[in-house]
């Protein structure tokens, strides 16, 4: 399935977020979205999943989920979103007990996510029990429980520490080479971008326009810490945005 | 040379701590038995005169005799059903409409300036027109408990529902759950801590109205019986009577707090 948007633009009140933004989510490959803060990249991904409606243009969803899909559109929030009352299987749990599963393949279904995102033997633990990174993993295994075609990450790294992201960016890069998921996955951390994106779509400042897209052809897989033409593709991006940034960062919140 | 070089050096002074409460479970009691002791010395001593205070020894002695003759249970069994259930109507009544209040735009603005012109009411005040509307039998006792414990819940309740952290509810909303389900799974888990603390305020004011009313219309009840020790100035009987209420707040604070631990105990 792929994602499209055709001539979005969006404002709250008197302030305008989104720009004439057109751009297409190709099936299997990870986008980035980066751009400097307050330039409408997290409202960018809640319209692509239909929590928020544009003011103007159209999303659109061409051919039909894969086999098996229960919720076509997915998110990954930065605070994790899991509820504190519910075990770690609970929370899995929780996003499959309105379908129309047996308990057999529910149960099912959970063990095989928490086996591939390394949580089998935390199943019964209290989210308040896990340390940041694994609250982040049970909400990524709660994502790949309804088979998404699509999986929206929102700054999904944000608030955790370094050695954490990094771990935590080899478990997406394993997850997505045993099996390919179509991704949109916003971020302001531009190494986590040339790590992760196939392709990268640079925002610019308030109202958020699509300014460049840019392809990396490296293989995930391939991409390591320190790596030469990653830094030099990431010096690239900053250049881009360093002027953008520098003057978002001037502006008053809510000019 | 700077003047560091000559100086002793000195451990720099600690300034962090407190501010944090921590258990110390026996202070509590250790207060309750300074206090009676102090009476009891008191009274027996003579520094304090028998009309102001009751000696603690005969309100226990008064208490036994209370106990052995059966009469506490003909006191104390009519108040308990009355304050089970005024409370139960008043609690549930409360928690429902607190939780549709926080649910629903049209009926928070239709009824949270209803519940606010209430609230103030003494709702002993009211007896009299509880007594036409209910009857002078158990009827207009339950309602004024029912109505007394009524607003507070509902105002707490409300406001554990619109505490709910909404991240959680755009979650459930974007893996497609149910308006039932994230109901029933998200809101009413979040808003029970902030509902059962509530409650702890709502059946303590059920436990004050329980006496009123009994003092007001009743020939047993705990309410009656302390009524009746005062208009005779039996200081005795009227300290065990108080004693009896003490005693019964402190059971429904702690069926309270047995529910919390149980309920919530994805918080410790």
């Amino acid at each position: 399935m792929e994602l499209r948007l055709e001539h979005v633009s969006h404002r709250y009140g008197a302030t305008e977020v989104l720009r004439d933004v057109s751009l297409t989510v190709p099936e299997g490959r990870i986008l980035c979205v980066v751009g400097p803060s307050g330039c409408g990249k997290s409202t960018l991904l809640r319209l692509m999943g239909g929590l928020e409606r544009p003011d103007a243009g159209a999303i659109l969803q061409t051919g039909d989920p894969p086999e098996g899909c229960l919720n076509p559109l997915t998110f990954v929030f930065q605070d994790f979103a899991l509820l504190p009352w519910r075990s770690v299987a609970g929370n899995v749990s929780l996003v499959l007990e309105d379908r129309p599963l047996g308990r057999r393949a529910r149960q099912a279904i959970i063990a095989d996510v928490l086996e591939r995102t390394r949580l089998g033997d935390f199943a019964r633990a209290w989210p308040r029990q896990l340390s940041g990174g694994m609250k982040q993993r049970v909400a990524i295994a709660r994502a790949l429980a309804v088979r998404p075609a699509v999986m929206l990450l929102d700054e999904p790294l944000s608030a955790l520490d370094a050695q954490t992201r990094e771990l935590l960016m080899e478990d997406l890069v394993a997850l997505w080479s045993r099996e390919p998921f179509t991704a949109v996955y916003v971020t302001h951390n531009l190494a986590e971008a040339v790590r992760l994106g196939h392709a990268i779509a640079v925002m610019s400042r308030r109202p958020g326009r699509l300014r460049e897209m840019i392809e990396i052809d490296r293989p995930l897989e391939a991409r390591e810490v320190g790596d030469v033409e990653l830094e030099a593709r990431q010096r690239e991006l900053w250049l881009l945005m360093r002027e953008e940034a520098r003057a978002a960062d001037a502006e008053l919140v809510d000019g | 040379m700077p003047s560091w070089l000559m100086a002793e050096p000195r451990p720099v002074p600690f300034r962090g701590g407190g501010f944090a409460p921590r258990p110390r479970r026996w202070v509590g009691w250790a207060v309750f038995a300074a206090l009676i002791a102090l009476a009891e010395i008191g009274t027996r001593t003579g520094f304090i005169s028998a009309l102001t205070l009751p000696r603690p020894s005969d309100v226990l002695l008064t208490f036994g005799e209370l106990y052995r003759s059966g009469l506490l249970w003909k006191h104390l069994l009519p108040s308990l059903s009355r304050l089970a259930v005024g409370a139960l109507i008043g609690a549930s009544a409360g928690i429902g409409i607190g939780i549709l209040i926080g649910l629903f735009s049209l009926i928070r603005a239709g009824l949270v300036p209803l519940v606010a012109a209430i609230f103030p009411i003494p709702k002993i005040a009211l007896l009299p027109l509880f007594v036409i509307w209910f009857g002078i039998d158990e009827g207009s006792k339950y309602a004024l408990i029912a109505f007394g414990t009524f607003t507070p819940t509902v105002v707490s309740t409300f406001g554990a529902v619109d505490n709910v952290d909404r991240t959680l509810i755009r979650m459930g909303q974007s893996f497609g759950l149910s308006w039932l389900s994230i109901v029933r799974k998200i809101v009413l888990p979040g808003a029970l801590p902030g509902i059962l603390s509530g409650l702890r305020v709502s059946l303590a004011i059920a436990i004050i109205l329980l006496v009123a009313a009994e003092m007001l219309g009743a020939e047993y009840g705990v309410g009656a019986y302390i009524l009746e020790a005062g208009s005779l100035y039996d200081l005795e009987r009227l300290f065990a009577g108080v004693t009896i209420l003490s005693l019964l707040g402190l059971g429904v604070s702690a069926v309270i707090g047995v529910a919390e631990r149980w309920l919530l105990r994805w918080r410790h």
